[in-house]
């Protein structure tokens, strides 16, 4: 494996950062897990560029970068659609797809979705902090890509045109029914206020980011606003002592101190992630059993697409 | 101690430990931690104690709730009496300057409860606290045990940067920051020892739960002189 430099960034976009599958096992320290808010869309970029599920792409946030490419690479473009270019020319997404060196990529105008996944075949190269390489400015992690960086890795060609049907590409709603795992604190909470939660819409307000987004519309004041600090978990639907939601999102703290009324379904989660400010989000019940089920499911896809893939390398092998 | 062990998400479940929190309960909390890592069930990603819970990650992939629900229900079922859960925790003794420019609001929390700065000092130095959980931030201790008479609100308005190191009263809680962040605590004092480095790989973390802290006071001149030193072992050493 030989390190070159893969990107110039000419611009850095909004909010552009290394994510993975998070930092996992010092949770019990305080370290929060960060890592890909669309965990799907990372894991199907990785899969077509031919890369580990878990490596790093760059998560690209609404207003996305302009890179000059400094060397010839297979990429892959998943998650929110960003009007991606090179030079000029629309790129597909989903899709295998070559770039020469000193062609300019750039992430345009927002179509649909929020948050967009880059992945270059062989992977790369980025510093890691107790095993991941999520960058989380908030414990000293990294840091979002800024002007004139030089991003690095191990480019290996790849076959291009490798895709998943157009079926099975999400379709980024402006309106999403989300589902939830009631609990743990639910008797905080009126029946009339539960009833209200799982009824009225949501908005999702504009100061929402990577560690939460707030919610604006029917407030539920919680019974009890007290609660001693306990574990938090991805998509865990907190309620503030004014009674406005706020669903935790990966750079969520480890612990928080406010009642929470349920935890967002595994595979529902991307969904919230995708969803722009303005958008409008409703709740219904689902259980452990089901939630469990869809996550199954949703890993027997990654499987088979990941089996898929190698099958296609060893075809071009052969 | 009664436990209430529920699935709170697919891939969350919760442990709540029943009663008051209190130092009894957070051995309980720490030894049932203890035990379930010990046990290395398959599918189980990793353990985060709170006051009165655990909240445990696993994969649904590998292991569904009501199999391991069952499995935690086995292992914990038999009640523990708490002399035979003590396990030798660690006594850590933290140099602090108080006040001046390290600690922007010891005036602010003194005048609030009609004492001197030196009293409020005083009153911070003189319980043994308990590092009940670690939190909000890396390596972020929340000690329990402060002195009800200096227990003080959060700030009304949240500062944008509190410095790595500094010491902080928010309600009944006292803590310290190990890095700089925004945050609402009112800051009494700064701590030259590091609790946290990112670009360690062991020990990267000063506490753990279920460790002893004890406060002690330091000179500006102290402080300069142990911010420039490397020799933090010796300085916190174990009694």
């Amino acid at each position: 494996m030989v390190q070159q430099e893969l990107f110039q960034v000419i611009k850095p976009g909004i909010q552009t950062t290394f994510q993975d599958m998070g930092r996992t096992g010092y949770q019990q320290f305080g370290v929060p897990v960060s890592g890909a808010m669309d965990r799907f869309s990372l894991q199907v970029a990785n899969i077509l560029a031919g890369n580990k599920r878990t490596s790093p792409c760059l998560e690209i946030t609404l207003v996305g970068p302009t890179l000059l490419a400094k060397t010839t690479m297979t990429i892959v473009i998943t998650g929110a659609n960003l009007s991606p270019t090179c030079n000029g020319e629309p790129i597909a997404m989903w899709k295998t797809v070559r770039i020469e060196e000193g062609d300019e990529l750039v992430f345009g105008k927002h179509q649909s979705g929020v948050r967009a996944y880059l992945a270059v075949s062989g992977g790369f190269a980025t510093p890691a902090y107790f095993g991941s390489s999520s960058v989380d400015g908030n414990s000293g992690f990294g840091k979002s890509l800024e002007i004139e960086d030089v991003i690095k890795g191990y480019p290996v060609m790849e076959k291009t045109g490798i895709s998943v049907a157009n079926t099975l590409i999400p379709i980024y709603q402006k309106k999403v029914k989300i589902s939830l795992i009631e609990g743990p604190h639910t008797d905080y909470f009126t029946q009339a206020d539960r009833t209200t939660f799982f009824t009225e819409p949501y908005k999702v307000g504009a100061n929402s980011n990577r560690m939460g987004y707030r919610l604006e519309g029917q407030a539920i004041k919680p019974e009890k606003v007290k609660v001693w600090s306990d574990g938090i978990p991805f998509g865990g639907v907190q309620i503030t002592s004014a009674g406005e939601p706020i669903i935790l999102m990966a750079d969520r703290q480890t612990t928080g101190g406010y009642p929470r009324i349920g935890t967002v379904s595994s595979t529902d989660i991307p969904k919230i992630a995708q969803l722009i400010p303005g958008g409008e989000v409703s709740f219904k019940r689902v259980s452990v059993e089901k939630a469990e089920e869809d996550a199954r499911k949703q890993e027997q896809f990654l499987i088979r697409l990941k089996q898929f893939r190698q099958h296609i390398e060893r075809g071009k092998k052969a | 101690m009664e436990k209430t062990i529920a699935a709170i998400g697919d891939g969350v479940i919760r442990i709540e430990f029943a009663g008051d929190v209190s130092p009894e309960m957070n051995q309980q909390v720490q030894y049932t931690c203890r035990l379930i890592q010990e046990r290395s069930i398959f599918g189980v990603i990793e353990l985060v104690p709170g006051y009165q819970t655990i909240t445990l990650y696993y994969e649904p992939i590998k292991i569904r709730f009501e199999e391991l629900v069952g499995k935690l229900e086995n292992l914990l079922g038999k009640e523990q009496d708490q002399e035979s859960i003590q396990e030798k925790t660690r006594l850590l003794h933290i140099p602090v300057c108080y006040g001046g420019e390290h600690g922007s609001d010891l005036t602010d929390v003194a005048k609030r409860h009609h004492m001197t700065e030196d009293e409020v000092v005083k009153r911070h130095q003189q319980p043994e606290y308990l590092v009940y959980l670690l939190g909000f931030l890396p390596g972020f201790p929340y000690l329990g045990g402060l002195d009800s008479a200096i227990a003080t609100p959060r700030l009304q308005e949240p500062r944008a940067k509190t410095p790595a190191g500094s010491v902080g009263i928010a309600d009944a809680q006292t803590g310290i920051y190990p890095l700089s962040s925004p945050g609402g605590w009112n800051i009494i004092g700064n701590t030259p020892i590091p609790l946290f480095d990112a670009e360690k790989k062991e020990d990267a973390f000063l506490f753990q739960p279920g460790d002893r802290v004890k406060f002690y006071e330091i000179s500006e001149a102290d402080y300069s002189q142990l911010t420039l030193s490397n020799k933090w072992e010796e300085v916190i050493a174990d009694e």
